[in-house]
């Protein structure tokens, strides 16, 4: 099964919404690639436009956010965004429900932790490594600042999202059940 | 224990329980449009799997970008019509007549009551006014739909939230809506139906029913829906008359479709309507709302009336109703656009047209354009719309644009003055 995880960004705010992640003007893209440079490129944070290409967004590959993450359109562009970026996870309070569902049909990981999980995680100095354990359901991050103790969270994934995870999503699973 | 409308429509569909907590619906129409449905179809000829479950439940539209802006969106018409034209799919809307798809499908009977419908498109849930299960979807489910005509689900909770009193002169269901997502905030209803009943909605028409759907994705929805009753038996008639032959009989049948008086809901809401006045949002989010007295004065560069939320001809009237021997104020934009080819000849046959032109708006073939900031009427950096549309996202109608989202009532008035205006004084 593929693995989850690697350097994070934090994004301090609730309901980022799709056309943040991708605005519409790039929908007329029919190569998921063409994505990659737009990712979050309306994102405001503290009402201050976001520097989507900054040395730390580049070497990301975990989100750690707020509360209903990917609020808005549908398009799955905004998780082929992320994914083409070698983004591979997403921490959340809570997720839109399209948006979730569509990471999860492109078989990567949406995972929901509690409003205090997430606020330690936004208090941790250094640099912040995510791994995920999937048997175990648990998640790990670890601070490049060794003052900072590593932080262990348990989540859950049902039975279902798990299936979907190990058939490398939706499309995959569905064609060989139905 | 009773079933709501929503819990009936899964049972009625259920082909497979993969999970305790998910359920695979069948799927009675996929529908699909250019933006989002190149992507489904490339990916599934790449993958050797190009086939449609069933053409005749599939059905297609070029709404987002119509006439084609550039090299890009005609490629992604391209794409859809040869698909459309592959594989016979009879139901498919291109240029002449075409138009935004959640006001043209409703408009040529696709969407019965009961029916599970999904379109790669997030206000999907507009035609829970007929008392479907309509759900956004993403390119994923969308591919999935079109090949096996299925689709998951977690299992729905509902949300009731009745309306009862009255709404008063110059304030309508767009008003309704942007009170209650106020009310309820952008995550309020994430993962549930909202089921809209009581007096209010029962009195609605059938557009007013959708424009009241339509935005209950922006409080999380996954569906909104209404109880569909005689106006929804009247509006669909011109289809469904040879199966009933009496409206009685349609009345009837369409009653197993509403909730049970003992259904469990996770939450029942009750709001009296009585007092609201015309909303508007500020800033960029659609709970972000206030009173139009409140956001009076407030400057515009552009006036833009239609789209799936507000673009049919009620909607036009209304407008039209305040725009009737006014003209724009200087240094306003104003551009309208009939969200269907029969809405746009309906307007022409009721002089509706002309009160806009006369206004001096710009009059737009239909298309959802300027909404989502992909054509027909961007907005510049800076520039302030007032808008019948849904969202007021950052950046939503163009980067560094903001968006005020209102009834076309309150559009109409703004465009005359200049300046948000509540147009209770115009009528």
């Amino acid at each position: 099964m593929k693995t989850f995880g690697g350097p994070a960004i934090l994004l301090d705010r609730d309901d980022i919404n799709t056309d943040e992640i991708i605005p519409a003007k790039y929908l007329t893209e029919i190569s998921k690639m063409a994505l990659k440079t737009h990712l979050l490129e309306d994102l405001l944070l503290d009402g201050k436009p976001f520097d989507n290409q900054s040395n730390t967004m580049q070497k990301t590959q975990v989100v750690i956010t707020r509360a209903n993450f990917g609020c808005g359109s549908s398009r799955e562009h905004a998780v082929w965004a992320f994914e083409v970026n070698d983004i591979n996870l997403i921490l959340a309070e809570s997720f839109a429900r399209i948006f979730r569902q569509n990471m999860f049909n492109c078989g990567i990981l949406a995972i929901e932790l509690k409003k205090e999980e997430l606020s330690s995680l936004f208090s941790m100095t250094g640099n912040i490594t995510v791994s995920v354990d999937l048997n175990n359901a648990e998640v790990t991050a670890a601070s490049d600042n060794v003052a900072e103790s590593a932080k262990t969270f348990s989540f859950t994934l049902n039975s279902f999202d798990r299936d979907l995870v190990s058939a490398g999503g939706w499309l995959p699973y569905a064609d060989q059940r139905y | 224990m009773g079933k709501t409308i929503a819990q009936k429509i899964f049972s009625a569909h259920l082909r497979d329980t993969p999970s305790p907590s998910n359920v695979v619906l069948d799927i009675d129409v996929v529908m699909c449009h250019e933006i989002t449905t190149p992507i489904a179809i490339l990916d599934l000829m790449e993958k050797g799997m190009d086939r449609v479950f069933d053409p005749s439940k599939i059905k297609a539209v070029i709404d987002h970008v119509t006439p084609a802006k550039d090299s890009k969106t005609a490629m992604q018409g391209k794409i859809l019509r040869d698909w459309a034209k592959r594989h016979q799919i009879v139901d498919f809307f291109d240029i002449g007549k075409n138009g935004v798809c959640h006001a043209l499908f409703p408009e040529k009977g696709f969407i019965r009551p009961g029916y599970t419908v999904i379109m790669g498109d997030s206000h999907t849930c507009t035609h829970g006014a007929f008392g479907a299960f309509a759900a956004g979807v993403g390119t994923t489910d969308l591919e999935v739909g079109i090949l096996k005509g299925v689709c998951c689900f977690r299992s729905p909770e509902t949300l009731k939230i009745i309306l009862t009193g009255s709404l008063s002169t110059g304030v309508t269901a767009k008003d309704a809506i942007l009170s209650i997502i106020k009310r309820i905030t952008v995550n309020g209803a994430t993962d549930k139906v909202i089921e809209f009943a009581g007096p209010v909605v029962h009195s609605m028409s059938m557009a007013a029913r959708m424009t009241l759907c339509n935005m209950a994705v922006e409080a999380g929805a996954t569906s909104g829906i209404c109880a569909p009753d005689r106006v929804t038996a009247e509006y669909l008639w011109p289809f469904i008359k040879e199966d009933y032959q009496q409206i009685e009989r349609a009345v009837e049948e369409f009653e197993k479709w509403q909730s049970d008086p003992d259904a469990e809901y996770a939450q029942i809401l009750e709001i009296d309507m009585s007092e609201l006045t015309p909303q508007v949002t500020f800033n960029f989010k659609p709970d972000q709302v206030k009173d139009i007295a409140d956001m009076e004065g407030t400057q515009v560069d552009q006036v833009y009336i239609g789209s799936c939320t507000n673009g049919r001809i009620e909607d036009l009237r209304d407008a039209a109703s305040i725009l009737k021997g006014r003209k724009l104020a200087e240094n306003v934009r104003g551009i309208v656009t009939p969200a269907t080819p029969l809405i746009y000849n309906t307007a022409l046959s009721e002089g509706i047209i002309k009160i806009f032109m006369d206004a001096g708006f710009c009059v737009l073939n239909p298309t959802c354009g300027a909404c989502l900031g992909m054509s027909s009427g961007v907005l510049a950096e800076g520039e302030v719309c007032a808008s019948t549309t849904n969202r007021n996202f950052n950046g939503r109608m163009g980067k560094g644009g903001m968006v005020h989202l209102m009834s076309p009532y309150s559009a109409a008035a703004t465009a005359v003055t200049g300046v948000i205006t509540d147009p209770r004084k115009f009528l």
